[in-house]
């Protein structure tokens, strides 16, 4: 009846799981209780769970993807304190257990933080620069948004019931064959990714069509804003990685499930065969993340420093550039694989000319600020931090992009410290700015700076006390995932790293201060210009946050001034606009669709997981039927009258 | 593929701004070949896969002792015919002619139920002469490749008789017709893979 699935897997005998759990469930029934307590339901499901806005669909993706980061941080800091303490000891985390907690920090942090967190950002953002009223495909971002929430949540229920993969954050086989990894761990991290991996595809759909097809008038290529170009990059390298990743975990599952030999070492499986799969998706992953958090950094440099962004058409040329290298240079994670000297020269060679486009945007954001009036607000100190962090994470990228030294630092905690280098300094520096940048855009209030500027710091010195100690003892020889070590020379870096995770922590508290006293303080952060950093794209030219249909009358780009001046003239457009030129607007309407399609997709990777096939058929069958409910709609749209047009778009101006 | 709610509208200043109009017919059938442009990407890693584990036949039968290509042959005929009348039931549909889309719709089902079913007969046979996609890594290879293009079929059998219901329940909207537009995209699509599949699995497999 219930397929694998019994009492027995609930994890009554280790108290950090079952603990953890228990107080996960009992902050969800608070929250769960305080909102209907509140009479919030009717609110939250009307206004937000099945909102198609995509602000809204952006906001949701965001707090998602924070949600995440603490979950994910926790793993970290445990983490940290083991290999703290596991000198010469077992310290306190048991191998299995160890096992499972990096593999859950490697594929929370990638897959429900930093891509909710960018996709969450591009959302938000996107159409706004683009001057236009939605995403093309509205009731698919929903979809979206549910299905990379479905992910989330299996990979969390994964803590309580049963187990998660003990298989790193890409679960190589052999190890992850049923052989040997027979529980039901693998399967969740795979029925996860899945699901959120159509999610994502579909994101990619979604922007790539929005970028090249819906522009307000006169909105030309050339006149995008950077962040606009880097959306259009990081989705065309969805579209085209996306589903190779669900190829390859597909192929896993049909060898886990149905006995294929894809993977295995047996029957004429190839091993191999998957570290290439898993990295022609894996490698222009990372450019999936840091193209949009490039694209933000060009927003924060260019509002910060009062000037346009310095070589914009170089710019543009350096992020398509980097979209189509990202393809070239999968083997480098591979060197070690016995590819040979040529091949591995190639894609050594390659790897390494992907710093020139890289290095090209470091000196256009340095030349930005060059003879600018810069103000040092928090997005401002994450923009130069990112700048000086990832300058160093690309030098230890090309150093590792050399074959004979990634010979003797694969898999090493130089490595580690590398791409936690690129991916903390790069992306999630990224996203924190592009947070405190648009927060006020979307809630109409600003972010406390001066917490800010704090969070930033402890964060910035956190981070190069963690990491820095662990590029020493990678250069030591210590290798990644080690549960137990008894090299003394190690050990004094270990607590230097740990200390560092302390100041981190200090960091996402004051994050979360940051955010709690800003709500408390909101009327005297209000903005009320729509525009508070005197920004010159589009998204500040309405007001904030922006109404429903965002903009009252589409913005008009003429001349041939670029995109330097069009905030001016779309307020100046919106401001001499008499009653008589406002019209009806058409916005689609709100759909559970998306919502009721997770649930769905919630039931049957839970019950694929645990081989309750008859639920997995029941779901499928609900999934279908939520389809055809959504496609008999006989009103996709609703109509915003011009009056109440009128009436919202003068109250956003008085 | 539906939730096309292109919003870009000619409101505001609409008279400068119509040039600019993008219709959502456009949107719908550019995004929707997005989409199928990444499902040929995912079918190039199982053609890729294919490649790779073509010859990893662990003492198992290969190709050229399993394939038979006269039942390809129909299978290849099925389809590509079930293209044509998918193309018919397009005009049809344009044109609002009952007549033509249904009869035309009901040929491609037909079609391409013939050809799931001599798919499922080929695999059945294969699996009851011990070459089930268990027995080595190319027969794992070749069941996903040509099962995957078969599950898609499937789901487009299914795609059409709804979209066949639709048209009756809701006559020739705009958005029903956009979604006609998706699905004809999408069988033709499967065409184009099955020449891809029947070139290099079939072909090249049953001459070496």
């Amino acid at each position: 009846m219930f397929g694998k699935l019994t009492w027995d897997a609930i994890p009554f005998d280790q108290p950090i799981p079952l603990a953890a759990g228990g107080l996960v469930i009992v902050v969800i029934i608070a929250v769960l209780a305080w909102i209907t307590l509140k009479g919030w339901i009717p609110y939250l499901w009307n206004e937000w769970i099945t909102s198609v806005d995509h602000k809204r669909i952006g906001i949701m993706y965001t707090l998602l993807a924070m949600v995440m980061l603490l979950r994910g941080f926790v793993d970290a800091l445990m983490m940290r304190s083991q290999q703290a303490l596991a000198f010469h000891s077992g310290g306190y985390l048991p191998p299995e257990h160890y096992d499972q907690i990096f593999s859950a920090h490697g594929t929370l942090m990638i897959f429900f933080v930093a891509m909710p967190f960018v996709i969450g950002l591009m959302n938000l953002v996107m159409p706004l620069q683009l001057g236009i009223r939605d995403v093309a495909f509205p009731t698919l971002n929903s979809v979206s948004l549910w299905l990379t929430a479905t992910g989330a949540l299996l990979v969390n229920i994964s803590l309580l019931v049963g187990e998660f993969a003990r298989t790193g954050w890409l679960p190589f086989p052999p190890l992850s064959e049923l052989k040997y990894s027979p529980g039901v761990g693998v399967d969740y991290y795979l029925w996860s990714l899945q699901i959120s991996g159509v999610g994502t595809l579909l994101t990619g759909v979604n922007f790539v069509t929005t970028v090249l097809k819906m522009h307000a008038p006169g909105m030309t290529y050339m006149r995008m804003p950077m962040f606009c170009w880097t959306t259009l990059a990081s989705s065309l390298l969805i579209v085209a990685a996306f589903p190779v990743l669900t190829a390859t975990l597909a192929m896993l599952l049909l060898d886990r499930y149905l006995g294929f030999h894809f993977f295995t070492n047996e029957a004429g499986g190839n091993i191999m065969m998957f570290m290439n799969l898993i990295w022609v998706w894996g490698h222009p992953e990372v450019y999936i993340l840091i193209l949009p958090a490039f694209g933000i950094f060009s927003e924060v440099v260019s509002t910060f420093s009062s000037k346009p962004l310095f070589g914009y058409r170089s710019m543009v040329l350096a992020t398509m550039a980097i979209c189509i290298l990202a393809f070239m240079v999968w083997l480098h994670h591979f060197f070690t694989m016995g590819a040979g000297a040529d091949v591995n020269a190639i894609f050594g060679i390659a790897s390494m000319i992907i710093a020139v486009p890289t290095g090209v945007k470091i000196f256009s954001w340095l030349f930005t600020m060059y003879g600018g009036r810069i103000v040092f607000a928090s997005p401002m100190l994450w923009s130069i931090g990112f700048m000086v962090t990832f300058a160093i994470g690309g030098m230890t990228g090309v150093l590792l992009a050399v074959p004979p030294a990634d010979f003797v630092l694969h898999n090493s905690l130089f490595l580690v410290a590398h791409f936690h280098n690129v991916i903390i300094g790069g992306v999630l520096f990224g996203a924190f700015a592009g947070y405190n940048y648009w927060f006020p855009k979307a809630f109409g209030f600003r972010l406390h700076d001066g917490l800010g500027k704090v969070a930033f710091w402890c964060w910035f010195i956190g981070f190069y006390t963690a990491f820095m100690p662990l590029y020493v003892v990678g250069l030591m020889g210590m290798t990644r995932r080690m549960q137990h070590y008894d090299v003394p020379e190690w050990h004094p870096w270990l607590l230097v790293a740990g200390v560092g995770a302390l100041i981190v922590l200090a960091g996402i508290i004051v994050q979360v201060a940051q955010l709690a006293v800003s709500i408390r303080h909101r009327e005297e952060l209000r903005d009320t210009t729509g525009d508070p950093w005197n920004g010159s794209t589009l998204e500040w030219a309405t007001s904030s946050p922006p109404p429903p249909f965002n903009f009252a009358v589409l913005p008009r780009l003429t001349g041939d001034e670029g995109f330097r001046g069009v905030k001016e003239r779309a307020r100046q457009q919106a401001s001499l606009i008499d009653a008589s030129a406002y019209t009806d607007i058409e916005l689609p309407r709100n759909s559970a669709t998306g919502f009721i399609c997770a649930f769905f997709a919630t039931i049957m990777g839970f019950s694929l997981i645990w081989y309750i096939w008859w639920l997995v058929i029941v779901a499928a069958i609900g999934a279908y039927a939520t389809f055809v409910v959504f496609a008999w709609r006989d009103r996709t749209e609703e109509v915003i009258p011009a009056a109440e047009v009128a009436r919202i778009a003068r109250g956003a101006v008085s | 593929m539906s939730g096309a709610e292109a919003t870009v509208g000619m409101h505001g200043v609409a008279a400068h701004a119509a040039e600019q109009v993008i219709s959502k017919r456009i949107v719908v059938g550019y995004g929707f070949w997005i989409f199928l442009l990444s499902d040929i990407v995912m079918f190039s890693a199982f053609f890729a896969t294919y490649a790779v584990l073509m010859n990893a036949t662990a003492g198992g039968p290969g190709g050229r002792e399993l394939f038979d290509l006269d039942n390809t042959a129909i299978e290849t005929a099925c389809l590509l015919l079930s293209s044509f009348t998918c193309g018919l039931a397009s005009l049809g549909a344009q044109a609002h002619r009952g007549s033509l889309f249904y009869t035309a719709m009901a040929a491609t089902f037909v079609l391409g139920l013939a050809f799931i079913g001599l798919e499922a007969h080929e695999f059945a046979g294969f699996v009851a002469r011990g070459a089930g996609p268990t027995r080595s890594a190319f027969l794992s290879a070749f069941f996903s490749l040509v099962g995957c293009h078969g599950l898609h079929v499937s789901a487009g059998l299914l795609w059409l008789l709804t979209m066949m219901a639709q048209v009756f329940a809701k006559g020739y909207r705009p958005d029903i017709l956009r979604r006609m537009l998706c699905f004809s995209l999408f069988w033709h699509a499967l065409d184009i893979i099955w020449v891809a599949l029947f070139s290099v699995v079939y072909l090249m497999g049953a001459a070496t």
